[in-house]
């Protein structure tokens, strides 16, 4: 059945096409787009994500101003829902819209970043030749991020979860002639994949006890503390933990998996092998938070189990702190920046950890929803702006760069601002988000915020090591090769994206999206500011003192600190964990016993099988000779002695 | 001189049954083979015929029977050497040995 509610028509159609109109790019790219409109398919996919994203702005506009409050409660509306796979009354899978503030915010980011990247990719990947491909698969991711953050019921949810997994597979390894793009998708493909086997499981326990898959009706039955749903999944325990909290952790390990949070961060940095939009769009604003959009969504439910809300935050530090030591030592800025990505993912994670629901103290609900949208812009903005380097320079090390800024001018003020966003000097979009996050966690847990604050200059200290890095340092190498900043279609992007990381911070987030739906009146405390700020100016100066002329300054802090800083730059030897337990323990407990027991007895079974058949084939073979009087001879002694049976032995 | 019963003719359809199988099962001529099939069918009728007259004198089942076996041995005889037939037009044979193309 479908329902279209109290909006009339118009309202749902629209709603439709916003994730519609890119999957019709997808199809059309995908099917056409090699022979007939190959010169066109940019132009054709960007115009398709442009309508999209106007539409979802014109969503956002009414839902926030004109129909989305009810008595000054912003409502979870469902304007679309029919029941698509139903296996009993009360458990189906539905394909459906939910509209409430965290949905529609996440409608305006992915399309809106989406269109960046469309416009931006125009120049950045001109006259390659599988350039309708690219724009299909950008169309398939689009289709299916926006998909999972309207999903009004939790399996279309994993359904379009599972789809940016496969468009983000497909878009790192869309170089697939490079033997390292190819082991990075498959890398980002089967971590996520294993992570998603445990959201699969917590989905599962969570609709076993609600006795639902819709959003609202489970949140509503497992918060509640009266309904028998809600008894019966806390009654029930595993290990001395309740169910409850079993399904919320495994949920969490999926959303770990997906925003690459340690220790399923691993796939991250390599994902950077995809072409430097990509990295934008999926790895740095849109699909990376798919994890922070999840336990936002299921937030009220989180909220009524202490230990994995516990668990949210201290992963989400740990991810942060851990990422940012990382990132100070990396020369390939892509991965700077992928290791910033997930520093500032696990700021947002332990601010939901933090948070409590409703009222003041969902502070750290609002602050994670304010991150995530002003990193969304500062991050897509840094990444593309590293594009335009890496396409005026060829290279992603950073020893190949230096002096850059009076080649890229356009580049250099907005990797700037960029820089200063994310490192949180007022008034950049970064700055607020960043201080309510760091509000939050002063109020819940000291331990978190002191971790964070230090991490919060490390953020400063490693995002302008890398700006200083690229814009001065060593004057530049003569780049008599060189062919401006890449147009037009390129710089577009970057100014938007500037301008909307620079006054972001000023939009009054607390009244919009907040745990319960009511504004949440966020208050400024000056002297609480002054920290964090002191921290990040220190973070810049010590950069500037770093990098900003060439010198031997940070090689001989990294030569004192060589314990250290061997292991930073070696990324904590994580991946030579995951290879030590895979190849060393996996491979030799699991694998060979496994493949013996195939050979051999599976194996051996099926051939012992022919082998028996063959063999007796073989002795009673010389039976049907052909010759018609021998059959006569067997049929005349079957008679006889079925004549004799009956006659003397059976009577 | 004493009147044939059920018996002797009994004894008269067994043995030709059995020089019919005999054959059947000796001769390695097809057409000699054939013939011997008569030989098993006829005893059938005799067999039929007996039984009739001195078991059931008053019924006519017996005899029916035997006219629709005459009437099928016309038949299969009609079908038997037209396989014949071709089989020597392919064999150029009527041996039965050398019609063993159906083995394993």
């Amino acid at each position: 059945m479908l329902g279209v509610f109290s909006f009339g028509i118009d309202l749902g159609w629209a709603l439709l096409m916003i994730p519609l109109l890119p999957l019709l790019g997808f199809l059309v790219l995908g099917l056409f787009g090699r022979k007939q409109i190959k010169q066109s398919s940019g132009i054709f996919a960007t115009s398709l994500v442009l309508v999209s994203a106007f539409l979802s702005f014109h969503t956002a506009y009414g839902y926030f101003f004109k129909y989305g409050k009810l008595e000054g409660v912003y409502q979870k509306i469902i304007p679309i829902q029919f029941t698509w796979l139903q296996f009993s009354p009360g458990v189906s899978i539905d394909m459906g819209i939910l509209l409430d503030p965290i949905s529609v915010m996440m409608l305006v980011v992915v399309t809106l970043i989406s269109l960046m990247v469309h416009i931006y990719s125009l120049a950045y990947l001109k006259g390659e030749e599988r350039f309708p491909t690219y724009y299909s698969f950008l169309g398939l991711f689009t289709f299916s991020m926006l998909g999972l953050v309207v999903a009004s019921n939790i399996f279309q949810m994993y359904i379009f979860w599972e789809l940016v997994g496969v468009s983000s597979f497909l878009l790192i390894g869309y170089y697939y002639d490079r033997p390292s793009a190819v082991a990075a998708c498959k890398k980002a493909f089967i971590v996520t994949r294993f992570a998603d086997l445990g959201f699969l499981i917590g989905i599962l326990i969570l609709s076993f006890y609600a006795g639902t898959l819709d959003f609202n009706t489970l949140i509503l039955k497992l918060t509640t503390t009266s309904t028998p749903e809600f008894l019966s999944a806390t009654a029930a325990s595993f290990m001395g933990i309740s169910a409850l909290t079993w399904a919320l952790v495994l949920v969490f390990i999926g959303g770990a998996g997906k925003s690459a949070l340690f220790p399923l961060h691993v796939w991250l940095p390599d994902a950077m092998e995809g072409p430097t939009p990509v990295s934008a769009l999926i790895h740095a604003a849109t699909m990376v938070v798919a994890g922070v959009f999840l336990v936002a969504r299921l937030f009220p439910v989180f909220s009524m189990s202490a230990p994995a809300l516990e668990l949210v935050a201290f992963v989400g530090i740990i991810s942060a702190l851990f990422a940012a030591l990382i990132a100070c030592t990396q020369t390939d800025i892509k991965r700077v920046l992928a290791y910033s990505t997930m520093s500032q993912i696990g700021f947002m994670m332990f601010a939901l950890g933090v948070s409590g629901s409703g009222g003041e103290n969902g502070l750290g609900f609002t602050a994670a929803m304010f991150h995530l949208f002003t990193h969304a812009l500062f991050k897509a903005l840094l990444f593309l702006g590293a594009g335009a380097v890496i396409h005026f320079i060829h290279s992603n090390e950073m020893k190949d760069m230096g002096g850059l800024r009076k080649y890229l001018p356009i580049t250099h003020i907005t990797f700037l601002i960029a820089c200063l966003a994310i490192s949180g000097v007022p008034p950049f979009a970064g700055f607020f988000s960043k201080e309510e996050i760091l509000l939050a966690a002063y109020q819940h847990n000291a331990t978190i915020y002191w971790i964070a604050l230090i991490t919060s200059g490390l953020t400063a200290f490693y995002m302008f090591r890398l700006y200083f890095s690229i814009f001065w340092n060593k004057e530049s190498l003569a780049h008599e090769s060189a062919h401006g900043e890449g147009g037009f279609a390129m710089m577009l992007p970057l100014v938007l994206l500037s301008v909307g990381a620079a006054a972001a911070g000023f939009i009054p987030f607390g009244d919009f999206v907040s745990s319960d739906g009511k504004p949440l009146e966020s208050v400024f405390h000056w002297q609480f500011s002054i920290a964090p700020i002191a921290l990040g100016l220190a973070g810049i100066f010590t950069a500037m003192w770093l990098y900003k002329k060439q010198n031997n300054r940070s090689d001989t802090i990294a030569h004192s600190l060589s314990g250290l800083y061997k292991l930073a730059f070696h990324k904590f030897y994580v991946d030579e964990l995951y290879l030590f337990i895979t190849k060393k323990i996996i491979f030799n407990l699991v694998g060979r016993p496994a493949a013996w027991f195939d050979k051999n007895v599976v194996n051996g079974l099926v051939n012992a099988t022919g082998n028996s058949t063959l063999f007796i084939s073989e002795k009673i073979k010389g039976f049907q000779s052909g010759k018609v009087q021998q059959y006569a001879i067997y049929f005349l002694a079957g008679v006889i002695g079925l004549a004799i049976l009956f006659i003397y032995v059976w009577k | 001189m004493m009147e044939p019963g059920l018996y002797h003719v009994l004894i008269i359809s067994t043995a030709l049954f059995f020089i019919g199988v005999f054959g059947f099962l000796t001769r390695r001529n097809l057409i000699t083979m054939l013939m011997s099939i008569e030989l098993v069918l006829n005893s059938v009728n005799i067999n039929f015929i007996a039984f009739n007259k001195y078991a059931w004198p008053n019924k006519l089942d017996g005899l029916f029977f035997s006219i629709f076996v005459i009437a099928i041995a016309a038949a299969e005889a009609a079908v038997a050497i037209a396989i014949i037939i071709n089989l020597y037009r392919s064999h150029q044979s009527i041996d039965v040995e050398n019609a063993a193309d159906l083995k394993f």
